[in-house]
């Protein structure tokens, strides 16, 4: 009798064990992320004021001095990947989601989850064999169309997604009333998508806002702010890569405060992103 | 004498293998309303989807047979002005979600594109929302969302919607099944209204409404058009047993 | 509004209905668009493995298989074999899984069994998905600054070359990386355990340690090991924060503190100042390489994804 109990009691006590140590364990992955946001506001918030985020960078060896071409440069890429990857991306959303069945939706599926899986600095050589080359210099559209091909399956999944849940009472009434199919898709479908799609644009912004690989040459990076896409131009991590590996402290320094920045709008960037769900998702 | 508006000849329809209606022949007087009975898996739902050509959108759907819209073969037109022209009412009311009620009326001018003008607009909306005996009880927020208004609202809204494109034929296919009682006595109330100024069909599984409200009946069973006649007559002396059985409530 | 339902506009309007068509794309035209939009992706997708074959060329024809096992990388002298890189890749990413593994494997049991609903299991998630957003260069920025001084005292007490950087670091951080990777498809499988196959085993006697290990991580082991091979497909392609932290060097790697290069990471490093086609391709045929590779890894995480779903 005392052989069961001690056994069961010994079973017991690994059982607490066991999850006492999962806890732990859990607890512990999520210490890096926190470490990371404490080390970086601590290092990154006293250097963001006006004139860092409204100067163009100095030389080295001057202090004081911004990152007003790294804004600029990471906004203007995000509108030209827009550009190549929303409309394309869309359309291609919608082909999925009303053709189901097929060789060529089956293709397209596959296709779309082999792109998303490309590391992205393979992206940056294909744009550099694509755009670059030819070109023959770096420029702000070859950085545009590495962060548009990045972005495109992350905007097709969700559209995707998105319509296959609009129910098809919607299209009957649309269609019952006389209005053409491709009419019944863009104006009474897609509409009812939209915040689906409009998280899924946010999402592939935030994502592509933080890459750094696919532009260390293509976009290249520039010390100046460059409205004319077929110059180099700079970003938020491509300054951040070159500012925290140069040997310069007071360079390390703007790239706490760029990092700050960029972790600001990433972050900022999820948080609208679950807003607009919740505020415009459309109630079936 | 009353002039059929609407005439079936020999419709047969299927889905792939299955056969759901046979040499179905009817015929739909100007101004009146037809209940469609039978019970369920008769066909009736086929039977309306097919009028206004919604049948064969399905995969694997096919459809053989002429029907007559004012003499005109709707097989042999295009099937979107079939469908401008023929109304449909659904089971389950579905307003656009992302439309407000105001647009949600008129949302068959405007998702094809028809421009009006803003008096045109207006007049046609009300006049449908009145039609629909809605108008009063919306008339004030016309631009909120229609998600907002309850169910036996929707779906006197979705008629407002029908009614406003004037359709010549308006199918209403089990409105009432999805609604609480006493929206259900509103749009019976509102639909032997209109019965007056429009050609209905109406396809219902409840047989005491269908005996209250409708002018003629026609009884499916397994496909075929077992029986067809005035009301009266179907209630009170139907010629098949079939029909006697289902109408006193035997089976179905 | 105005009460006089004058029928003038009425007749106007339905009249308008039968008039004003065909308008607008067609049908036919809109669905060739769609199909269009699908095909340009595929194409797109060939055209990029197609471009990569086709630059690398160069270097397939001058080194052949002996590419990937030449073990000098030395672009004055016109050699490029990328076996210190395939090191480099395999031993960082392989210590990075074995890592991080032990915190995600908990962090699945946590989220899909002890927490599955409430305000902790939100807070858990909400984390994991941050840690996921967070760009590459920002954790190459954490690592040099927090993780390398931490591994040069480690290397310090070991009696080890005190560099900080090197393969082991780059580990690390690419070990905090692939949490959310590693851990979002364990945590998927293990909520979706039968609960009449955990009631059977508890209504035995059996506490919750007994059935997580002899009931739920066998039935959820396919989930977790596709978890584990796309966190794998993951690191293989991760470049920044690998770049900044593992030391840049060209030679074969020989213990973990080595300073060493990833395939990714030499790319990184030197494609800008790739002098004359031999030296480019080999960069493309690294790239290539990693193309294939992490493709491969991908497509048999998600077979058996897909697998599961369709058996369960």
């Amino acid at each position: 009798m005392g052989k069961i109990e001690t056994s069961v009691h010994r079973r017991i006590w690994v059982d607490k064990l066991f999850k006492t140590l999962i806890i732990l364990l859990s607890l512990s992955s999520i210490v890096p992320m926190f470490l990371i946001l404490f080390l970086i506001t601590k290092n990154g918030i006293s250097v963001v004021n006006w004139e860092f985020l409204s100067q163009l960078p100095k030389p080295v060896g001057e202090t004081g001095g911004g990152i007003s071409n790294a804004i600029f440069g990471t906004l203007w890429l995000i509108g030209l990947s827009f550009i190549v990857s929303v409309p394309l991306g869309i359309f291609a959303g919608i082909f999925l989601s009303e053709y189901r069945g097929g060789k060529t939706a089956y293709l397209t599926r596959l296709s779309i989850e082999i792109l998303q899986g490309i590391p992205s600095i393979v992206i940056g050589i294909i744009a550099y064999v694509w755009v670059v080359m030819p070109m023959g210099s770096f420029s702000a559209l070859s950085g545009g169309v590495a962060l548009g091909i990045m972005m495109l399956p992350v905007i097709v999944m969700a559209t995707e997604e998105t319509l296959k849940l609009v129910p098809d009472s919607l299209r009957e009434a649309s269609l019952a009333l006389g209005v053409s199919y491709p009419r019944t898709i863009m104006k009474v479908i897609l509409p009812a998508g939209l915040s689906g799609i409009l998280s899924g644009i946010l999402l592939g912004i935030a994502r592509v806002a933080g890459e750094t690989a696919p532009l260390l040459f293509t976009a290249f990076g520039s010390p100046f702010m460059n409205q004319n896409i077929l110059k180099p131009i700079s970003s938020l991590p491509l300054t951040i890569f070159n500012y925290a590996t140069s040997p310069y402290p007071e360079w390390h320094t703007l790239a706490w405060g760029a990092s700050f920045v960029l972790i600001s709008f990433v972050l900022g960037l999820n948080l609208i992103t679950k807003l607009v769900t919740k505020k415009w998702k459309v109630q079936f | 004498m009353e002039s059929s508006v609407l005439k079936i000849e020999n419709l047969a329809a299927s889905f792939g293998e299955h056969t759901i209606l046979k040499e179905i022949n009817l015929s739909f007087s100007r101004n009146t309303l037809t209940a469609i009975m039978g019970p369920s898996g008769c066909g009736k739902t086929t039977l309306i989807r097919c009028i206004n050509r919604m049948h064969e959108l399905v995969p694997n759907a096919r459809v053989s047979g002429k029907i007559f819209l004012d003499n005109q073969d709707v097989y042999e037109t295009d099937p979107i002005i079939v469908r401008r022209q023929i109304g449909m009412v659904f089971q389950r009311p579905n307003p656009f979600p992302t439309m407000s009620i105001y647009d949600n009326a008129i949302a068959g001018y405007n998702l094809n594109g028809i421009k009006l003008r803003k008096e045109e607009m207006d007049q046609t909306v009300e006049e449908s929302l009145r039609k629909a005996a809605l108008w009063e009880e919306v008339k004030d927020s016309l631009h909120r969302k229609g998600s907002f208004l309850s169910g036996g609202q929707q779906q006197r809204l979705c008629i407002a919607r029908a009614l406003a494109m004037h359709p010549e034929v308006l199918l209403l296919d089990e409105p009432t099944s999805a609604l609480d009682p006493k929206a259900t006595a509103h749009i019976e109330e509102l639909v032997s209204q209109l019965k007056n100024t429009i050609t209905i069909i109406q396809v219902t599984h409840n047989i005491a409404q269908a005996a209250r409200v409708s002018d003629f009946t026609a009884f499916l069973y397994l496909g075929e058009l077992v029986e067809f006649g005035p009301t009266a007559r179907m209630f009170t002396g139907p010629k098949d047993r079939r029909t006697d059985e289902y109408l006193s409530g035997k089976f179905g | 509004m105005n009460h006089s339902m004058a029928n003038v506009a009425v007749p106007a309007a339905s009249s308008k209905i039968k008039m004003q068509y065909k308008w607008g794309i067609s049908e036919a035209s809109f669905r060739r668009l769609l199909y269009f939009a699908g095909l340009i992706l595929v194409f797109l997708l060939m055209a990029i493995f197609f471009s990569l074959v086709i630059s690398s060329v160069p270097a397939l024809r001058q080194f052949g298989f002996s590419f990937l096992i030449g073990k000098t990388w030395d672009p004055v002298r016109g050699e490029f074999g990328a076996f210190a890189f395939l090191v480099g890749t395999l031993m960082s990413s392989f210590m990075a899984l074995l890592i991080s593994m032990v915190f995600s494997l908990p962090v699945s049991i946590f989220l899909g069994e002890y927490f599955r609903h409430g305000n902790v299991s939100t807070f858990m998630k909400s984390v994991i998905e941050l840690l996921a957003g967070i760009p590459s260069v920002i954790y190459g920025f954490w690592g040099l600054f927090l993780l390398v001084p931490l591994v040069r005292e480690l290397e310090t007490k070991l009696g080890v070359a005190p560099q900080g950087v090197g393969i082991f670091t780059s580990s690390l951080v690419l070990a905090v990386m692939i949490i959310p990777y590693a851990s979002s498809i364990g945590t998927e499988v293990i909520n979706l355990v039968p609960a009449d196959l955990k009631e059977a085993a508890l209504s035995l006697g059996a506490t919750r340690f007994e059935v997580i290990r002899k009931v739920i991580l066998p039935y959820a082991f396919s989930g977790i090991f596709a978890g584990v091979l796309l966190a794998l497909g993951r690191a293989l392609g991760e470049t920044m924060a690998v770049t900044m932290v593992i030391g840049n060097s060209n030679f074969l790697p020989h213990s973990i503190f080595s300073p060493g290069n990833t395939m990714a990471s030499v790319i990184a490093n030197e494609f800008t100042e790739a002098t004359g086609s031999l030296y480019l391709a080999s960069l493309i045929e690294l790239a290539l390489v990693l193309f294939i590779v992490t493709t491969i890894i991908n497509i048999l995480g998600k077979l058996i994804i897909r697998k599961m779903s369709t058996e369960k």
